[in-house]
């Protein structure tokens, strides 16, 4: 067993762990973290992901003993005390980035990392940063559309969107998409 | 709507945002694999390394020495209580229907078959003691070729029966009365096209991985499972068990996807329910990413051999399919009818006047196949819109404009098809004139030809894919007729409580397509509450007792129905008890706007929830009028639900390298009318990339010993983000005319339409090569050798101008 002090979602934890256990596994089964998830187990879906030190690492792929010492936010505590969650997961509620839900723990970690390293990505940085990361429901269209969202609440160049409610979101009645002349392009 | 100024804004066609993300998306959420009982013990499974061997001995004795160990047992151990696993769907009377242990007793029949199980005080413990375990194997000759399966002499999956052909089903035209034969048509035609198409394996790959918890403790044995169907799965515990149903509660909690994966009653839940009764204890059982992709079911998987005969104008005048379809080494839930939920939908939206199929069920040493994503629908969409463009190119003609002169008119609807089916409603024109539209077709054409002159190294393709469906699965007599074991209603009921708050329950059981929200949007409208004063509750036989569950995007067309129904008996049974409030004969109020009004005086108004206070005081009503407005309804479908849509793919394929990039994608869909947009346009998203991906990407694939090569996502390519195109999606709207809310299914068109849409497109790029086709998934290697074997040997004919 080996003696391991994290600090995770704000709150230290001191533990004996088997030197195999996993992250993954150190959260959600002796911290009861269960907001983060696992889909496979070959690094391959990133479900997993929780960001460690400020950077996103698949909790999968650490050992809790590796992870000794370090500070680890994972998708329960990315909203703030008073419930107001994250641009990016505003976003996601707002762009319908998500349906089973499965993936989007990891999802919405992979892409806090991401703007946290490109402010500015372009729709085609957000699907190589997110790469990482499968979803099997959205097809990717719209959690790039919620990254970007996020990415705009975050330079504060939009203010923060409530909840859309009954009014239907830009774009989403009849012509869902881009005219012609974008497809033409 | 009229007086909008009195009502509630409606639900109903509004894209609201979902209800069922404030929990997933903070991580407060249900997973199975997230439950924890007191005492609870984990499972780990030991699975068969063989494709076919004899188990010549197995002793899980050291096993139960290892520390942490509280139980182990075989299918030996268990072979008089364990049952076989069920399947409900023999599609003929001579269906060859073999033993199905959960754990095998004498023989393994695939890769990844549970052959024992360890209990264990955690999950380490349990796989740990895996490894004790002794086993040995006679290996036995596998077969996995469908095609050797059926020759004579080859090695039998199931020694007992003496075949491995599982069963025949045929179609004929000429027997149903619907149209003329198909050997007559072929004779006659000027045109014939024959061409094989091969339905690769496919693995559905839902995030969430299965997972099942069984708590023994409780008068009701209780099964948490990751599953599509918790209603089914309880009959199916029962029914193969026989502990009787009321004894048993099935709960499907937060489920991570399914897409036909999870439409499943499998061999890990029946092992976690024996293990939880001899042990008296809660187990757990999570399976890895691994033994999902091995011992999951499957999905596709067919040989299809299509006949289409035409005249030089066009005119098509018969179609004949021979399909030979994998049925894996064992049946499961609905294994066998997957394909014959194809039978009907091969001659597409066209008026064929001669119709033929044939379809045959082969065993292999294979993982079982069974629904996934379309089953059966989007391997007949595939081969007729392949074969159309097939035809296209042979006759020289635009595909758009062939299919324009063999479709179903709008005019001609409701149209009764050679398939015998009845197409309620659709709109060819609308749907492909919009496509046509957005894509900018005419201009890609004339980027197509001067390409081909420049003899540009990046070919441009265009790829047309027009299709209908039948979902909403289904009219119960249809099932009937087709040797399904269950009928295909739905039921929904309505409780208001008190305060005017609204339960809704449903017996469909969504895994990500949103049916709180929508449910929510229904409710609203119908009983003139507030959107957030409704909550529905799903997935627990306890709370919904009665329900068919999701699959065959059935949901909103049979449950949506439902409960539609269900909350006008809420209005029905509030009527009298409105007039009392309002002191008016029932017969002169109308339910408009969300509220009881007297006629000619709309300012007198009483609500659902003024009727729900005065229920629950009961202090003063009407003379013989029940003191309750719960209602609850079960609607079984007339017809099927045909939505239907034109999806056109451009590709730009590397002819030096084989490499394909779709270019652009635009899909024109028509689902009737719709509930809520954002929703319907996500399941369209998830399902166009989901063809694409059997397109381009996705396969599972066996070496010759029977091993699967793509165990895991480093093998199976599951699409990610980079890897899909951004898409364009529109629609056209044509309302169901059997549907309350004229809706029709959504949740598999997009997987039905685009494959075809996305290898129409490539092919259609390289057939200045003399290519006439690509196997998918047309990776880059797949398509460089296609140009390669083509040009080296180009078939006669097959070089166009």
């Amino acid at each position: 067993m080996s003696r391991i002090s994290l600090k995770v979602d704000g709150v230290r934890y001191d533990d004996d762990v088997d030197p195999r256990t996993l992250l993954v596994h150190h959260l959600r089964e002796h911290l009861g973290k269960v907001g983060t998830v696992v889909g496979c187990d070959t690094t391959n879906c990133g479900a997993c992901t929780v960001l460690m030190g400020g950077k996103s690492v698949k909790s999968c792929t650490v050992l809790a003993a590796q992870a000794d010492g370090q500070e680890i936010e994972t998708v329960e505590g990315l909203a703030g005390k008073d419930g107001s969650l994250h641009p990016v997961q505003q976003a996601f509620h707002d762009s319908h980035a998500l349906q089973c839900g499965y993936c989007t723990p990891g999802m919405i970690m992979a892409a806090v990392d991401l703007l946290a390293e490109n402010p500015e990505p372009t729709d085609d940085e957000v699907r190589e940063g997110l790469e990482g990361n499968l979803c099997r429901c959205t097809g990717y269209q719209n959690i790039v559309r919620a990254v970007q969202d996020a990415a705009a609440v975050m330079r504060a160049e939009v203010p923060a969107p409530r909840d859309a409610g009954t009014e239907p979101m830009e774009g989403t009645r009849g012509t869902t998409s881009p005219a012609a002349e974008e497809v033409a392009r | 709507m009229t007086t909008a100024e009195a009502g509630p804004t409606p639900q109903v066609g509004a894209a609201r945002s979902r209800k069922e993300d404030a929990r997933l998306i903070t991580g407060r959420t249900m997973w199975t694999e997230n439950i924890t009982l007191p005492g609870m013990l984990h499972l780990a499974i030991l699975r068969s390394p063989m494709a076919h061997a004899r188990i010549t001995h197995l002793d899980v004795g050291p096993a139960l020495e290892a520390p942490g160990v509280i139980a182990a047992f075989s299918g030996r151990d268990v072979a008089d209580v364990q049952g076989s696993m069920p399947c409900a769907w023999p599609v003929t009377e001579d269906t060859v229907v073999p033993d199905y242990p959960p754990l095998a007793v004498d023989e393994v029949r695939h890769t990844g078959e549970p052959v024992a199980v360890v209990a264990a005080r955690d999950r380490a413990s349990a796989m740990d003691a895996l490894e004790a375990i002794e086993v040995d194997y006679e290996p036995l000759p596998v077969v996995l070729g469908m095609e050797e399966a059926l020759a004579e002499n080859a090695p039998l999956v199931h020694g007992d029966q003496g075949t491995n052909k599982c069963y025949t089903w045929t179609f004929d035209s000429v027997q149903a009365g619907t149209g003329g034969d198909v050997a007559a048509a072929e004779a006659d035609a000027e045109v014939v096209v024959k061409r094989r198409y091969t339905q690769q394996r496919l693995i559905p790959a839902f995030m969430e991985p299965r997972s099942v918890v069984v708590d023994p403790t409780g008068d009701q044995i209780t099964m948490w499972s990751a599953t599509q169907i918790p209603h089914i799965l309880r009959l199916m515990l029962a029914m193969v068990t026989g502990i009787p149903e009321h004894k048993v509660r099935v709960v499907a909690p937060d489920v991570g996807g399914g897409f036909g994966g999870k439409l499943q009653v499998t061999p890990e839940e029946f092992i976690a329910f024996v293990a939880a009764q001899r042990t008296g204890r809660p187990v757990k059982y999570t399976e890895s990413r691994s033994d999902t992709m091995m011992s999951g079911h499957h999905g596709r998987d067919q040989i299809q051999d299509v006949t289409l005969s035409a005249r030089r104008d066009g005119t098509v005048t018969g179609l004949s399919i021979r399909l030979l379809a994998n049925m894996g080494a064992y049946l499961g839930i609905v294994t066998p009818g997957v394909p014959i939920l194809g039978a009907f939908m091969y001659n597409a939206i066209y008026k064929f006047p001669a119709y033929r199929f044939e379809c045959t069920g082969v065993f292999t040493n294979t993982t079982k196949t069974d629904a996934y994503r379309g089953a059966g629908r989007p391997e007949a969409t595939f081969a007729i819109e392949r074969a159309m463009d097939e035809l296209a190119a042979e006759l020289d003609m635009d595909p758009i404009e062939l299919r324009r002169r063999n479709w179903i008119k709008h005019e001609e609807f409701p149209f009764t098809t050679v398939a015998t089916l009845t197409y309620d409603s659709g709109n060819y024109e609308a749907a492909t004139d919009r496509a046509m539209e957005l894509f900018g077709y005419d201009a890609l054409r004339r980027e197509q030809a001067e390409r081909r002159r420049s003899g540009d190294r990046v070919q441009l393709g265009i790829g047309v894919s027009t299709y209908t469906e039948m979902c909403g699965l289904a009219p119960s007599r249809v099932l009937g007729s087709l040797r399904y074991g269950a009928g295909g209603w739905e039921n929904a009921s309505v409780r208001v409580l008190p305060t005017g708050k609204v339960e809704v329950i449903t017996g469909t059981s969504p895994h990500g397509q949103s049916h709180e929200t929508a449910w929510s949007q229904i409710a609203a409208d119908q009983l003139g509450v507030a959107f957030e004063d409704v909550e529905v509750l799903h997935g627990d036989t306890r709370t919904s007792p009665k329900g068919l569950d999701t699959y065959g995007s059935r949901s909103l067309a049979v449950g949506g129905a439902a409960l539609v129904h269900a909350c006008e008996r809420v209005v029905e049974k509030a009527r009298p008890i409105a007039a009392h409030l309002l002191e008016c004969d029932p017969a002169d109020l109308e339910f408009t706007d969300g509220a009881f009004r007297v006629r000619g005086t709309p300012e007198a108004a009483k609500t659902i929830a003024d009727c729900s206070l005065a229920v629950f005081t009961s202090h003063d009503l009407p003379e013989g009028v029940e003191p309750s407005l719960d209602s609850d309804a079960t609607y079984d479908p007339a017809n099927f639900s045909f939505p239907h849509g034109t999806h056109l793919c451009a590709t730009e394929v590397d002819t030096e390298t084989g490499r394909v990039r779709i270019r652009s994608y635009v899909a024109v869909d028509d689902v009737g009318r719709v509930v809520n947009p954002t929703i319907v346009e996500g399941q369209l998203h998830g399902g166009i990339a989901q063809g694409i991906a059997q397109a381009l990407y996705e396969e599972a694939s066996y070496d010759n010993d029977g091993n699967l090569l793509t165990g895991s996502f480093v093998d199976y390519l599951v699409p990610g983000a980079p890897d899909l195109p951004h898409m364009v999606t529109d629609r056209t709207e044509t309302p169901a005319p059997d549907h309350p809310l004229g809706a029709k299914g959504v949740g598999e068109a997009g997987t039905i339409a685009s494959t075809p849409a996305v290898v129409n497109a490539i092919v259609d790029a390289l057939r200045p090569y003399g290519v006439t086709d690509v196997p998918m998934p047309c990776m880059p290697e797949r398509v460089w050798r296609a140009i390669r074997d083509a040009r080296e040997g180009a078939p006669e004919g097959s070089e166009r101008s």
